[in-house]
């Protein structure tokens, strides 16, 4: 990125006529709704959840029970749902996106960087719902057929990889919602990686280090925290990612003891569920899982955003 | 971007490195440059994949019914026209409505407010693209929805819109940031008004940066349907024009499709997710193919 050959002055004097005035208010009002749209967002969801939170208190979150007949609605199997979908997709996409941010930061040519990360932008821009027609016709198929047999067969001793498999269900969504976080991940830490300065990596040079050991030795541990920060953000769209999720999750309502059992999420739950909910406690109740959500979601972004900014700051121009 | 030469040619480190430690050293060297290019070639194969298996199972259901037939009774054909005109309703509106909030809030950040503040909506809108997109649904629903008792499109609509603005800020803002400050300066020591500076100065020199910023909300927008559940609803009627009543769109219609037992509507499925992939794919090849040509150059 060119620098700008001077840098921008803000407008911030005393302004003139009432054009003047006016635009800056209307100006202002804009960038000050988006900030309000969050607070909003976040008391629309609170005051509607009140009914469900103060039925069921606390046990609202460690009730497995969601039964619309008895009115007795519990959020942990969906609490654990989202968990332990966006825990699978986190253990295959970290490693992944961070070794292939690494790749394009500091190890790839240019003619093959550049194009690289132009297909892992257009990765990023596959509407969910394709996502989810992929995962429900072609990966669910092929993981049940081919690779959930084998890991049940190798690792099913372990209790929470015992089979059997469906093809839909809890790994199937972790994966596909892992391709869905890759770019992220990969964007977000390369951008932290770029901005480790040359100093670092000149240093290690100097001493000998192969390539590798610039990255493992300067680069990985001045880049820690924005990484770190760049898989919570991948963390937070997984959690709230909705379609592809409820496409091949399968929509179950028990406790999933196994990663191969069909579950549901936070997310889907609420997609499938909401339309048909009678308003009252039922709506109250999948509201209040929207809340639980919104949280959860919130508070990693704020997190990551953080550790992000504590790289890149140095390199900040304004 | 790094510009350290090579540290360590490959033929002149075998005949230097001699020591078991050092060839150690080169192995690790060369097998984790291994795996992070395996990494790299993993991150595209769910792309090709993905278009490539859409493109085979919808090559034969994106026909001509498809593109101008309303859905018909269950399981019987009929196309996706009211899912397409309905795309073609919403997402004009929600452009209509976003793109002066999200530009006007990108101007005060970069042009008028103090840094603190700048910061502190920089963030905001970062955190609000990190929402779950099914929790706008809900927010709109309880607004647009549930007073009118009755789904629309513009509650879709404006579901999308929110959406859009963030992204439309943050790209907005980061172009006028670039903009030089010699620019404005010179308009304002001509005695124009701030308002006309930054309208007919500052926004015209960035204007193809912000509509690249727009474009790629509008492909966002295409493929959104969790905030369109609970709002437009989907229809398997054309709707043409009444935002009062609930409206179809290519995603929802993709999602309803999935779900049915009937091939023939599996098959709309396939069809109607090339025609979603096409549309998007095409807006951010061209859209990234401008800034990825300057980057190369």
């Amino acid at each position: 990125m060119a620098a700008p050959s001077a840098a921008p002055r803000r407008l911030t004097g005393r302004s003139g006529g009432l054009p003047d005035r006016l635009f800056r208010s209307a100006s202002g009002l804009a960038a000050i709704g988006v900030t309000l749209l969050i607070i909003a967002i976040g008391v629309m969801l609170a005051l509607n959840s009140t009914e469900a939170f103060g039925k069921f208190g606390l046990g609202f979150i460690t009730n497995t029970v969601w039964d619309p007949v008895a009115e007795v609605f519990g959020a942990l199997p969906y609490i654990v749902g989202t968990l332990l979908s966006s825990a699978i997709a986190l253990v295959i996409a970290a490693p992944i996106g961070i070794l292939t941010a690494i790749f394009l930061a500091e190890l790839a040519p240019r003619r093959l960087s550049i194009p690289l990360t132009f297909l892992i932008e257009l990765l990023a821009a596959i509407p969910s719902v394709v996502f989810g027609l992929w995962g429900v016709f072609v990966l669910s198929p092929f993981l049940g057929s081919t690779v959930d047999p084998f890991l049940i067969r190798i690792l099913g001793w372990i209790p929470i990889f015992a089979g059997p498999s469906y093809g839909i269900g809890l790994f199937s969504a972790g994966i596909i919602l892992a391709i869905m976080v890759l770019p992220t991940i990969v964007a977000i830490s390369r951008e932290v990686i770029s901005s480790v300065p040359d100093s670092q990596r000149e240093a290690m040079a100097a001493l000998g280090a192969t390539r590798w050991e610039i990255v493992r030795r300067a680069v990985l541990p001045f880049a820690r925290s924005g990484i770190i920060g760049a898989v919570i953000l991948g963390l937070g769209r997984a959690l709230g990612e909705t379609m592809a999720v409820t496409m091949v999750i399968g929509n179950a309502q028990d406790l999933p003891t196994s990663i191969f059992d069909q579950s549901q999420t936070i997310a889907s739950k609420i997609a499938t569920t909401f339309n048909e909910a009678s308003i009252g406690i039922q709506t109250s109740s999948l509201i209040a899982l929207g809340f639980i959500l919104l949280v959860i979601t919130i508070g990693l972004n704020v997190l990551a955003r953080l550790l992000v900014r504590r790289v890149t700051a140095g390199e900040r121009r304004t | 971007m790094t510009t350290l030469a090579p540290v360590m040619d490959r033929s002149i480190a075998s005949r230097l490195v001699r020591s078991k430690a050092d060839q150690r050293r080169a192995r690790t060297d060369r097998m984790m440059r291994g795996f992070s290019l395996a990494a790299a070639i993993a991150c595209v194969i769910p792309l090709a994949a993905v278009i490539i298996f859409v493109t085979i199972n919808g090559l034969g259901g994106l026909n001509l019914d498809l593109l101008t037939k309303p859905p018909r009774a269950l399981g019987t054909g009929g196309g996706a026209a009211s899912a397409i005109l309905g795309s073609l309703q919403m997402i004009p509106l929600a452009t209509l409505v976003a793109v002066p909030v999200g530009v006007l809030g990108a101007v005060y950040v970069a042009e008028f407010s103090g840094r603190r503040s700048a910061d502190a909506i920089r963030f905001a809108a970062d955190v609000l693209v990190g929402i779950p997109s099914i929790l706008v649904g809900i927010f709109v629903f309880t607004f647009l929805v549930l007073p009118f008792k009755q789904f629309n499109a513009f509650a879709g609509s404006m579901a999308l819109a929110l959406l859009m603005v963030p992204v439309i800020m943050r790209t907005t803002e980061e172009i006028l940031r670039l903009v030089p400050g010699t620019l404005r300066e010179a308009s304002l020591a001509l005695g124009i008004p701030m308002w006309r500076t930054v309208l007919s100065v500052v926004l015209r020199t960035g204007l193809t940066g912000i509509l690249t910023g727009v474009m790629l909300a509008v492909a966002r927008a295409f493929g959104e349907t969790a905030p369109l559940l609970f709002t437009a609803l989907g229809s398997r009627l054309v709707n043409v024009g009444d935002f009062a009543k609930p409206m179809d769109a290519l995603p929802i219609f993709i999602y309803v499709n999935a779900r049915q037992p009937y091939p023939v509507l599996n098959q709309q499925a396939w069809g109607a997710a090339l025609l979603l992939l096409i549309v998007v794919l095409t807006i951010n090849i061209l859209v990234r193919a401008r800034s990825w040509g300057r980057r190369a150059a």
